[in-house]
C-alpha cells in the first residue's frame, strides 16, 4: 500500500529562522510513527504543514486521506460538556435541523465507550482534571475516522493508567491500518509504542529508521547532537538541618494528614498519579490556598502563610505546574516575565524601579540558564517550552529562595533543557536550597530525589529513602 | 518591550499623520484654505479632547488590567457638581452660602477626592465581590450620574470664583492633559506600580503566584482612573465657569475609543499612554476636521464611529503580520 504522508526536501522560513530545511518524511498506513526533536527543532512546523495549515516555501507534500491532530495545548471549550466538545460542528441534527441531544448523546456514550475511557458525556470540560480533558480530545480525534492521526505530546499530562489506555487505544488504530504520527519527548515511549522513529534537530532531518535498530543512547544524542553523559546529575548531600517542615496538613475535601520535612541540602521528591493532590499541597504550603488544619514550620518555626506574597517573603517559590495559566505572562517580553518577583528589595527604589540594575540581573540569569532568545524583550511566547520553563525558573532564583517547590518542572520540555534544569536543580540543592520537586516521571523522581513521598488520593502513601527506592516499589504504592 | 511597541506606537502615528493630510486636502478643496497651518485650531482641538485625554489615561489603566470603567463619563459630573458648589462667589443664591470664595485647592481637592472615592467603590467591588469590571462600573456609571442630579436637586450650580475658572481657560487643560500624560506614561513604565498593571492584565493567576497582591492592586487602579475622572471634572466645571449634572455624557465611549485607537487590547497586558494621546488626538482632529469642512453634526458621528473601527481593523491585521 502507498504511503499516506510523502515529505519531500521541505524548506520553510519565517522571518529571522529557517524552521525546516530539506526535511523528507514517509509514514506508512498501519504504522506508530514517532516524531521526536528537542524543542524548537521543527517538529510543529512540520506538523503543521503535513495538516495543511503552512505551505512549504520549497519541496513536496503528499497526504493520502485525511489527517486530524491532538494538540498539546488543548482546544475544548470549558463551558461546554464532553459531547459537545467531541461533535462541534458536526452534531447529528434533527429534521428542523436542531441539535439532536439525544443521538448526540448516544453517539458520544459509544464513542467513549469503545476506547475505554470512563467520562459521562455530559459533564462540563471545566469540571474535568487536565488528564481527563486530555482523553477527551484524544476521543476527539478518533471520532474523526481519519487516516492519519497526529499526537502532540500526548501523555504530559496523563498518568499511568490513561498512558496505558491511550496505548491501547494507539495499538487498535494501528491494527485498522491508520497512521499515527507520535511527537514525544520521551524515549521511552518510542520504544514503547513506535515502529518507526524519525529524529529532527535545528531545522533538518537528522535520521529516520526502524525503532529496532536504534536505541535508547543513540536516539538521545542523535536529539541534542551531543553525548549527554549523564541525565541526572546528583552531587548534592542533604544536612541535618530541617529546612521546611509540614505537620499533619489538611484541607477537608481534598487531601487530609499530609506530614514531612524536607532538609537544607536536599531535594524532596513527591510522586503519585494525576489526581493525587500533590499540586493542591504545594498550593496550599504557598499560600494559594488556605489549609483547615496542621502546621507549616519554616527553620523549626512555625509561620502562618496567608498569600503567595507572604510565603515570597518566606523564602519560598513555586514552580507552576501550568506554564501557561499559573506562570507565564504570554504578551510580554523576557525580561517583563523574568523580572517580576524581582520588583522588591535592591531593585527598587521609592517604588521606581532600578532598571538598569534589572536588565543586568535578568541578563545575567538567563546567561546562567542559557536561555535561547535573541535578547531579552523578545515576547515571551516566541521561545520554545523549554525556554520558556527556563524563563520562569529564573524568576524564582532572582528571589534567591531558601526553598523552592517545583511541579512537574521538566513536564513537555526537550532533553537538553531538561538536563540543564536537573544540573541546576542539583546545583541549588548543593548550595543549601531545601527542594521540593513533584513529578509524575518516574526516572526522573528516582533520579533527582533523596527521599520520595508518595501520595495517593490526598494521603501519602509512604516516604521511601533514595537507596531503597524502585520504580515498581513507587507505582505499588501510588496505584494500590 | 521597547522596539516592538515603539514600531507599533509608530503605526498609529501614521493614522494620525495620515487622516491629518486628509483633512489638509479636504481643506483645500472645499474651503480653500489651509487646515493644520492655524495655531488656534490646532489649540482647539487639543482642548476639546483634553478631558476625553484625562478619562483615557485612566481608562488605559484599567484595561491594562483587563477590565473595563464604564462611569468615567458620570464621575465628571459629579465631581464638577461637588468641585462647582465648593468654588462659588459669594452670591445669594450658593449652594453652600458659608462656603464661599474658598482658596482654590478646596473645590479641586474636593473633586478629586470625590472621583477617587467613585474609582474606589468600583475597585473595591470588584476585587473583593468578583463581579465584572463591566457590571461594577456600569452600576457606578447609573448612580454617580443620578448623584450628580440629586445633589443640586438638578439645578445648576454657577457664579464660580474667578481663582477657579482660571484652571479651565485658554489651553490650560491642554496643559493639564499633558503633564497627566507624561506621569502616567513614566509611572507605567517605570514603576511597580506599572509593571504590577501589565502583569495582572496579562495572567491575572501568574500575577498572584509571582507575589502580586491582585486586589490591592485592582483597587490602585481603578482609584486613579477615578482620581483622573475626578480631575477631568474639576476641570470641566472650570471650563464651563458652572457645574452641570449632565455634563460628561457618554465620555466614557470616547476615552475607551482614545483608549482602544491607540493600540491598547481589551485582553489586557498591552497598550501604552503615548498611544492613547494619539489615539485622543485622533478623536479631536476628526471633530475639527469635520466641522472645518462643514459636515452636518449627524454625519459627523457616523463617520466618526467608522474611523473608529477602521483605525482599530487596521492594527489588528498590522499586528497579525508581526506575530507570523
Amino acid at each position: 500500500m502507498a504511503d499516506l504522508v510523502e515529505v519531500d526536501g521541505v524548506r520553510k522560513a519565517f522571518p529571522g529562522v529557517v524552521a525546516l530545511d530539506g526535511v523528507s518524511m514517509r509514514v506508512r498506513p498501519g504504522t506508530v510513527h514517532a516524531l521526536i526533536g528537542e524543542n524548537g527543532a521543527g517538529k510543529s512546523t512540520l506538523m503543521k504543514i503535513i495538516t495543511g495549515f503552512f505551505r512549504p516555501d520549497a519541496g513536496r507534500v503528499t497526504v493520502r486521506g485525511r489527517t486530524a491532530m491532538i494538540h498539546q495545548e488543548l482546544n475544548l471549550f470549558p463551558s461546554m460538556t464532553v459531547a459537545e466538545n467531541i461533535w462541534l460542528g458536526r452534531e447529528p441534527l434533527t429534521r428542523i435541523g436542531l441539535v439532536n441531544h439525544r443521538a448526540l448523546g448516544r453517539r458520544t456514550s459509544d464513542l467513549l465507550a469503545g476506547l475505554k475511557i470512563d467520562i459521562h458525556p455530559d459533564e462540563r470540560i471545566a469540571d474535568l482534571p487536565i488528564a481527563g480533558r486530555q482523553m477527551v480530545e484524544i476521543a476527539r480525534a478518533v471520532s474523526c475516522e481519519s487516516d492519519v492521526l497526529i499526537m502532540d505530546e500526548p501523555t504530559s499530562t496523563l498518568s499511568e493508567r490513561e498512558v496505558d489506555q491511550l496505548f491501547g487505544i494507539v495499538a487498535d488504530l494501528k491494527a485498522r491500518g491508520r497512521a499515527v504520527i507520535y511527537i514525544t519527548h520521551k524515549i521511552n515511549e518510542v520504544f514503547r509504542i513506535a515502529g518507526e522513529v524519525s529524529v529532527l534537530r535545528d531545522g533538518r532531518m537528522v535520521g529516520s529508521d526502524a525503532v529496532e535498530r536504534l536505541d535508547r543512547d543513540r536516539l538521545i544524542t542523535m536529539m541534542v547532537g551531543r553525548e549527554l553523559t549523564q541525565l541526572f546529575p546528583k552531587s548534592n548531600t542533604p544536612t541535618d538541618h530541617v529546612t521546611l517542615a509540614v505537620k499533619n496538613l489538611s484541607l477537608t475535601g481534598t487531601f487530609s494528614d499530609v506530614s514531612f520535612d524536607v532538609r537544607k541540602g536536599e531535594i524532596f521528591g513527591i510522586a503519585g498519579l494525576v489526581g493525587s493532590k500533590r499540586t493542591e499541597v504545594a498550593e496550599t504550603i504557598f499560600g494559594l490556598r488556605r489549609p483547615t488544619s496542621g502546621t507549616i514550620l519554616i527553620d523549626g518555626a512555625p509561620v502562618d502563610i496567608d498569600s503567595p506574597t507572604m510565603a515570597i517573603r518566606k523564602g519560598l517559590a513555586f514552580l507552576t505546574e501550568d506554564r501557561k495559566m499559573g506562570g507565564l505572562f504570554l504578551s510580554l517580553s523576557v525580561q517583563d516575565n523574568m523580572e517580576v518577583t524581582a520588583l522588591s528589595g535592591p531593585f527598587v527604589s521609592m517604588g521606581f524601579v532600578r532598571q538598569r540594575m534589572l536588565y543586568a540581573a535578568c541578563g545575567a540569569m538567563a546567561d546562567t540558564l542559557r536561555v535561547k532568545t535573541p535578547d531579552l524583550f523578545e515576547p515571551v511566547r516566541n521561545l520554545s517550552g523549554g525556554n520558556q520553563q527556563k524563563v520562569l525558573v529564573g524568576r524564582w532564583l532572582l528571589t534567591s529562595p531558601r526553598i523552592l517547590i517545583l511541579d512537574e518542572p521538566t513536564r513537555g520540555i526537550d532533553v537538553g533543557a531538561k538536563a540543564d534544569i536537573h544540573r541546576l536543580i542539583s546545583g541549588l540543592a548543593a548550595e543549601g536550597a531545601a527542594v521540593v520537586m513533584i513529578s509524575s516521571e518516574m526516572p526522573e523522581i528516582l533520579g533527582m530525589s533523596d527521599r520520595v513521598m508518595i501520595m495517593r488520593e490526598g494521603r501519602t502513601a509512604g516516604i521511601l529513602d533514595r537507596r531503597d527506592a524502585n520504580q515498581v516499589d513507587l507505582m505499588r504504592l501510588a496505584a494500590h | 518591550m521597547t522596539r516592538r511597541r515603539l514600531s507599533h506606537e509608530a503605526g498609529i502615528f501614521l493614522v494620525l499623520i495620515g487622516i491629518a493630510l486628509a483633512f489638509e486636502g479636504l481643506g483645500w478643496s472645499v474651503r480653500g484654505t489651509s487646515f493644520l497651518f492655524s495655531g488656534q485650531r490646532l489649540l482647539v482641538m487639543v482642548l476639546q479632547v483634553s478631558i476625553i485625554g484625562l478619562l483615557a489615561i485612566g481608562v488605559t489603566q484599567v484595561i491594562l488590567t483587563g477590565g473595563i470603567d464604564l462611569s468615567s463619563g458620570s464621575v465628571v459630573a459629579l465631581s464638577a457638581m461637588i468641585a462647582a458648589s465648593l468654588a462659588q462667589a459669594p452670591t445669594a443664591r450658593a449652594v453652600f452660602p458659608l462656603l464661599t470664595d474658598l482658596p482654590v485647592f478646596v473645590p479641586v481637592a474636593a473633586g478629586l477626592v470625590t472621583g477617587a472615592l467613585a474609582g474606589l467603590v468600583n475597585g473595591s467591588l470588584i476585587a473583593y465581590t468578583g463581579i465584572p469590571p463591566f457590571i461594577a462600573t456600569l452600576g457606578m456609571m447609573v448612580s454617580a450620574r443620578g448623584l450628580a442630579r440629586y445633589y443640586t436637586r438638578g439645578q445648576p450650580v454657577s457664579m464660580l470664583t474667578e481663582r477657579y475658572t482660571r484652571i479651565g481657560e485658554g489651553a490650560v487643560p491642554v496643559f493639564i492633559f499633558l503633564v497627566t500624560a507624561i506621569i502616567f506614561h513614566v509611572l507605567l513604565r517605570h514603576t511597580r506600580y506599572g509593571k504590577y498593571t501589565y502583569a495582572l492584565g496579562a495572567n491575572a493567576q501568574a500575577a498572584r503566584v509571582s507575589g502580586i497582591r491582585v486586589n490591592r492592586q485592582l483597587m490602585f487602579v481603578y482609584t486613579i482612573a477615578g482620581l483622573l475622572s475626578g480631575l477631568g471634572g474639576v476641570v470641566t466645571a472650570a471650563r464651563a465657569a458652572s457645574g452641570q449634572a449632565g455634563m460628561g455624557l457618554s465620555y466614557e465611549l470616547d476615552a475607551i475609543a482614545a483608549a482602544v485607537i491607540g493600540g491598547t487590547s481589551l485582553s489586557g497586558g498591552i497598550g501604552r499612554i503615548t498611544g492613547t494621546v494619539i489615539g485622543t488626538v485622533i478623536l479631536g482632529i476628526m471633530t475639527s476636521g469635520f466641522t472645518f469642512i462643514g459636515f452636518d453634526a449627524y454625519i459627523q458621528d457616523i463617520l466618526k464611529g467608522g474611523v473608529i473601527v477602521t483605525a482599530v481593523v487596521a492594527d489588528r491585521y498590522r499586528h497579525r503580520g508581526i506575530q507570523a
